[in-house]
């Protein structure tokens, strides 16, 4: 049976990952908390709301971006590094590279900034909707209207590549293999583009914004929000998933809010619109119950690298951690 | 383990105010008013720039207008990213807001911002649009709508027009004025002000007041009800009316409205007629709004809509001894006013 820690930390829990194997929160009103034994302790990186915040690929530090418009790394202890400040802009987003490098964006201006503070500046027509590394190379995809650019980031002169679907995307994600790019757009829909040969890829049929995206283990298929399900889009044919219906798993008559998928199994943790939490395994359908619904939709969950631990976090302001032994 | 305040409650929409108004003509002002003025209630700005706000408040959201296209066939259906994006941000703020103020710059179709609140189920299930506020300067007005379509667009979006610089013209122009902005939109709320001085509650957070009396007052007499503070310079000069018609004609509006007035209401028959109007006159249609009696309905239906979205609810029960009737405005060019009343009339409940 699943053990569940609950934190009643009552802002908006905008991002929930774990930092040096412990639990972390980062929440509405500027703070960011961190599970030590039976509390969650509080740092306050920001003097705003926390807009967006991503876990270092190491996972050591939680960088996140606030309506303060700071960007800042907290580590595990609770030590917070400032790591950019653009005074009266909203940080947006935020992503995590290879490296140390920190991806963020405030309106129109995406900024790749390295490990030693060097910055540089990628401007766009219109405002960023969310960024995304490749898995090699330092490669950024940022979504805007229209479409994604990709941009080589640590060279100067190396041309963008630009890939184009009418509309506005506000989400990115590139699959773990890096042959494909994906985007959650404004149309209740996900669109996606083979970057070898800019092939397009649409996924719709969401009855709501699917802003929460989850590559389960191996990168076999791209778990979505915006339904009454989650929406599972199988990538591990050639063409993608072009062609092939996607899984419905924890079909509901709410919402699903958040999607996060086991990082080895083919399981997938559903958050929904009540607050209610589910694991589902891909092979059966078979369903557990993780968390009873109340405090709000689910805005964040991540599993640790075990997959033992899923930490959550509500619109509502409750947080917790589920532990499945076993 | 959960917080009693937050648990589960279901949040309120905030009241959202987009606030129009050509170059000048006063907007700041109120901005810094609102700002500034100690009402005891928390209001998130959302500006084109800092620049003009004199006013240093964390409150204060500089925003670029975005304009995006639907890809949903709708040809009117723009929204504005920035607002989407604006409004998720505000909500992850603790404590939440007591209303919502945007700011447009002054040549702005005012449009795209108001459909942003029917368009996007999240900005939707969390803001609503609670009223357009058009700040027109009294002095400069009639010359804007003679050179520019924005202007008379402003004026026929608004349900309150503050008409600021008062005192900068004389009680005959300002009759003018007023009588010019009547024949756009007979039905919108005009406040008389100098420098933007007016009590906050007459613009912010009207909610269905403003739709109750738009809808319930014959626009002939709403001149009449709305200057409890003017009594001076008013009903005194009926008599210079017609040495300044002149002024009327030099604008020759082309953003007129339509009131209908029927009994109760067939919703299978309305809501076809409805959407198939706005469909295919929803360009033109700049505003609509109604309260409406359907058959065997207890409660009343209100809708309101912005060129093709229409977005309906029900608004409360009908009090006893009230009459159960319907009453719907548009407010848009070229009307075609038999076209809607004898499309409306069919309605009817038989």
């Amino acid at each position: 049976m699943p053990t569940i820690q609950t934190f009643p930390l009552g802002a908006f829990v905008v991002e929930a990952a774990f930092i040096g194997g412990k639990a972390f929160f980062a929440l509405g009103d500027g703070s960011v908390r961190r599970v030590e034994g039976p509390a969650a302790e509080a740092t306050q990186v920001h003097k705003g709301a926390i807009l967006s915040a991503a876990p270092s690929l190491d996972s050591r530090m939680l960088i996140t971006g606030g309506d303060d418009g700071v960007v800042a790394a907290t580590d595990a202890a609770g030590q917070v590094t400032r790591l950019a400040e653009r005074p009266r802009k909203w940080i947006d987003h935020v992503a995590a590279g290879p490296n140390g490098v920190v991806g963020f964006a405030a309106g129109k201006r995406a900024v790749v900034r390295s490990a030693d503070g060097g910055e540089r500046s990628f401007d766009h027509e219109r405002a960023v909707g969310g960024l995304a590394f490749a898995p090699k190379g330092l490669r950024l995809a940022v979504a805007r209207y229209d479409g994604v650019t990709l941009w080589w980031a640590g060279t100067a002169d190396a041309r963008p590549a630009s890939l184009s679907w009418k509309g506005a995307h506000l989400a990115a994600t590139f699959s773990p293999d890096g042959k494909y790019v994906v985007t959650a757009m404004q149309e209740n829909a996900l669109h996606g583009w083979r970057i070898a040969d800019a092939k397009d890829m649409r996924m719709t049929g969401y009855p709501a914004k699917p802003k929460s995206l989850s590559w389960s283990a191996k990168g076999r298929f791209l778990a979505s929000s915006g339904a009454n399900a989650a929406i599972l889009w199988p990538f591990h044919f050639r063409d993608g998933p072009m062609g092939k219906p996607p899984l419905q798993l924890g079909g509901r008559e709410l919402l699903v809010t958040r999607v996060a998928c086991h990082p080895r199994e083919e399981i997938v943790a559903i958050g929904y619109q009540d607050g209610m939490i589910m694991a589902v395994r891909f092979a059966d359908a078979q369903e557990a119950l993780l968390r009873r619904p109340g405090e709000g939709a689910v805005s964040a969950m991540a599993w640790d690298p075990t997959g033992r631990l899923l930490a959550f976090g509500t619109e509502g302001g409750a947080a917790g951690v589920v532990d499945l032994p076993g | 383990m959960a917080d009693p305040q937050t648990a589960e409650s279901k949040p309120a929409q905030i009241p959202v105010t987009v606030l129009t108004g050509y170059l000048g003509a006063g907007k700041t002002t109120l901005l810094n008013r609102i700002l500034s003025e100690n009402h005891g209630k928390k209001y998130a700005v959302v500006v084109n720039e800092f620049g003009e706000i004199g006013i240093d408040n964390d409150l204060i959201v500089e925003s670029d207008e975005e304009v995006y296209e639907m890809n949903n066939g709708c040809i009117c259906c723009t929204v504005r990213g920035d607002l989407i994006r604006v409004v998720e941000g505000l909500m992850k703020r603790p404590g939440g807001f007591d209303g919502i103020l945007v700011e447009t710059t002054g040549l702005a179709d005012p449009a795209p911002v108001a459909q942003t609140f029917f368009m996007d189920d999240d900005v939707r299930q969390k803001a609503k649009l609670d009223a357009v506020v058009t700040v027109a300067d009294a002095k400069n007005l009639i010359a804007r709508l003679a050179d520019s379509p924005e202007a008379e667009e402003q004026i026929g979006f608004a349900d309150v027009v503050l008409l600021n610089k008062t005192d900068l013209v004389s009680p005959e122009q300002l009759k003018d004025v007023e009588r010019t902005i009547r024949s756009i939109n007979p039905h919108a709320t005009i406040h008389r002000t100098e420098r933007c001085s007016i009590a906050i509650d007459k613009v912010l957070d009207r909610g269905a007041f403003d739709l109750d009396r738009i809808l319930s007052l014959d626009p002939d007499f709403l001149e009449a009800d709305d200057h409890d503070h003017h009594h001076h310079d008013h009903d005194h000069h009926d008599h210079d009316h017609d040495h300044h018609h002149h002024d009327d004609e030099r604008h020759d509006p082309t953003v007129s409205s339509v009131s209908l007035r029927a009994g109760e209401l067939d919703p299978k028959v309305f809501f076809p007629w409805i959407e198939r109007i706005t469909q295919q006159f929803g360009p033109d249609i700049l505003r609509l709004k109604g309260i409406l009696a359907m058959k065997g309905d207890p409660e009343r239906y209100v809708i309101q809509g912005v060129h093709m979205l229409i977005e309906g609810n029900h608004q409360r029960a009908w009090r006893e001894g009230e009459a159960r009737e319907s009453r719907l405005v548009f407010i848009g060019r070229k009307l075609d006013e038999k076209m809607l009343r004898t499309g409306f009339e069919a309605c009817l409940a038989g």
